[in-house]
């Protein structure tokens, strides 16, 4: 019994390792890119700053140190031994635990938002690609007539009419960050449509849902996995723009743009470290994601072969 | 053309009646109507209020009598915080503003995008080229909101060149910093558009053909080359306008220049419904008009394009 398992097991390696898949390339080509590949360490380590950050940081995010109240630019300074590594704001709030909730929020933003437009978007662009005709037209002219629309305007119309909660964050970039996603997989589904597996699967009676979420779909991952890591840092932008205006997440809550807000209005009384800190945490990820979206393509687009 | 330009209208047309009809249902599918206060006001002067801004008509009403006002007068109605206050006069207050620096910044950001990615791909692999993708990569981690603080730390605080903020009836002092702060992603886009689609038209078959004929490369690039190579650019300059329209708004809050951003901003946090609305609806519709002549321009210039 055991003997067979491993048997089996050591067959499975052995053609995964004979048979270079077209993810196995992939990868190759992604480890081989010094940027892609140093864009995914700064990413790793950002998640566990925002993973770990909680136990590190001495203070909680709405915990005021009466020291520093009132004070910032001379108590509030960062340093080891008072436990503000990154510093204080003018209230005595922790920048460090602050910074750390920030990019909590900052990233969760950009991934829901990236994941909504993968599931909608990959959805509602293989069924308008594939169907085609009228349907698609339809479908289309929608999306068109959705694009035309200034989404930062009515994102901002959406979160003041509707309350400013996480929840109707998600929903306002999650409506909107779907329109490029379908407009892009329709593209690809079109080109995927008449090639033979296709047909074959078409003529062996495979009903369209199946063959949408069989054979279209499969073969999309590439392009969506592109897409998606190139929407994340558009996502944590949008909802920076949003906190940067003071329309975002509600005190105590806080993300990067809220920060880059508190930092740019107090960098005249001398406390930079307010700005400094969120801004370099916003620089790196957004770098970071870049890089490895780019990273991706090269690895992924058949075009480059 | 004529056509052309018809079909481009009919899929304007609604485009707007839809985003009129959706934020003025959305308005009013919001918990809370715009009075909604701490205090609770008498409900007889609640219903006086309601009376006055036509909130008591039934939804369907209210919606035709917005549209018809909107198409056909311009007019967006009272504001609802400022009791003296329409509207329109709001807008007009600050859209000259956003129109000036918007302005300055759209066309600095053209030039200067088509110039660095031209250079980038004529020169490519050279320190040129290089310094260019430079440029692109780090303006795109470099927002504006990013910008616009890290301006004023250099160019005010340490430097102390530049004032900080305001307007002035548009003295160039005050102008260097907002159009800076707005246009820099904006060029660093164009820049590597044009340098992408500039390396592709170099190694097009025509410009093999100009280059065997023996033509000078000048004349090369600037007649045979630069034409192509701009089309990529010219689509681009419909998001793009999206892209600084919004940013406008983060210049506005940020350098308190007045421009309608302000009074978005400001409406936003007041609740002001009807500003935020007019303000909304004005650049959809501006957005729309642009990409019209953006579309109509492009199939003018591409002669592939049939209509």
């Amino acid at each position: 019994m055991a003997v067979s398992s491993t048997d089996i097991s050591s067959a499975t390696t052995e053609t995964e390792v004979k048979g270079r898949s077209l993810w196995a390339d992939a990868r190759k080509r992604f480890f081989r890119n010094y940027a892609a590949v140093g864009g995914l360490i700064v990413l790793i380590l950002v998640g566990l700053f925002a993973l770990f950050g909680p136990w590190i940081a001495r203070f909680e995010i709405d915990e005021i140190d009466f020291t520093a109240i009132g004070n910032a630019a001379q108590m509030g300074r960062p340093s080891i031994e008072t436990g503000h590594y990154f510093g204080t704001d003018d209230l005595g709030r922790d920048i460090f635990a602050r910074t750390v909730q920030g990019t909590q929020i900052s990233l969760l933003v950009g991934l829901v938002g990236a994941g909504i437009a993968v599931l909608v978007g990959t959805v509602y662009g293989a069924v308008a690609g594939y169907v085609g005709g009228r349907t698609d037209g339809i479908m289309m002219r929608l999306v068109d007539v959705l694009m035309a629309i200034p989404y930062m305007f009515v994102l901002i119309l959406l979160l003041v009419m509707f309350g400013r909660s996480m929840i109707m964050l998600f929903v306002g970039i999650g409506l909107l960050s779907w329109l490029d996603m379908s407009r892009i997989v329709r593209g690809q589904t079109l080109s995927l449509k008449n090639r033979e597996f296709i047909e074959a699967a078409r003529a062996t009676g495979v009903s369209t849902a199946k063959i949408i979420t069989r054979h279209i779909i499969p073969n999309l991952l590439g392009v969506v996995a592109v897409y998606a890591t190139l929407l994340v840092p558009l996502m944590i932008l949008a909802e920076s723009f949003i906190s940067f205006l003071g329309l975002g997440v509600q005190e105590p809550l806080t993300s990067w743009g809220a920060l880059i807000r508190e930092g740019a209005g107090t960098m005249r009384y001398g406390t930079l470290w307010q700005l400094g800190y969120p801004l370099f945490f916003f620089v790196i990820t957004l770098f970071g994601f870049f890089f490895v979206g780019d990273g991706l393509r090269d690895a992924l687009d058949p075009k480059d072969r | 053309m004529l056509i052309f330009i018809a079909k481009r209208l009919t899929v304007a047309i609604p485009t707007l009646l839809v985003l009129i009809v959706l934020s003025f249902v959305l308005m009013h599918a919001a918990p809370g109507g715009p009075f909604t206060q701490e205090r609770a006001l008498p409900p007889e002067v609640l219903a006086n209020i309601e009376a006055k801004y036509g909130l008591d008509q039934p939804l369907w009403r209210q919606i035709g009598t917005y549209l018809i006002n909107v198409t056909t007068q311009f007019d967006f109605g009272p504001s609802f915080i400022y009791k003296d206050r329409t509207v329109n006069e709001i807008i007009a207050n600050g859209f000259p503003i956003t129109l000036t620096y918007g302005g300055i910044s759209f066309v600095v950001a053209v030039l200067a995008g088509c110039t660095l990615g031209a250079l980038a791909g004529v020169y490519q692999n050279t320190w040129l080229d290089y310094l260019a993708v430079g440029i692109s990569i780090g303006a795109q981690v470099l927002p504006n909101f990013v910008m616009a603080p890290i301006l004023v730390l250099i160019f005010t605080l340490w430097l102390g060149w530049l004032p900080g903020g305001g307007w002035q009836g548009g003295q160039w002092q005050y102008l260097i910093m907002p159009v800076i702060a707005l246009s820099t992603s904006f060029m660093a886009s164009i820049a590597r558009i044009t340098r992408s689609s500039m390396l592709e038209v170099l190694n097009s078959n025509h410009i093999r053909t100009a280059r065997a004929k023996g033509l000078p490369i000048r004349q090369i690039i600037l007649r045979h080359a630069l034409k192509p190579a701009m089309l990529p650019v010219i689509s681009y300059l419909g998001p793009a306008f999206v892209t600084m329209i919004t940013g406008s708004v983060v210049v506005d809050f940020f350098f308190n220049t007045g421009g309608i951003g302000l009074s978005f901003v400001n409406a936003a946090l007041n609740r002001d419904y009807a500003v935020m609305m007019g303000v909304t609806i004005l650049v959809g519709a501006l957005t729309i008009l642009f990409n019209l002549i953006v579309d109509i321009l492009y199939a003018w210039i591409d002669p592939k394009i049939r209509y």
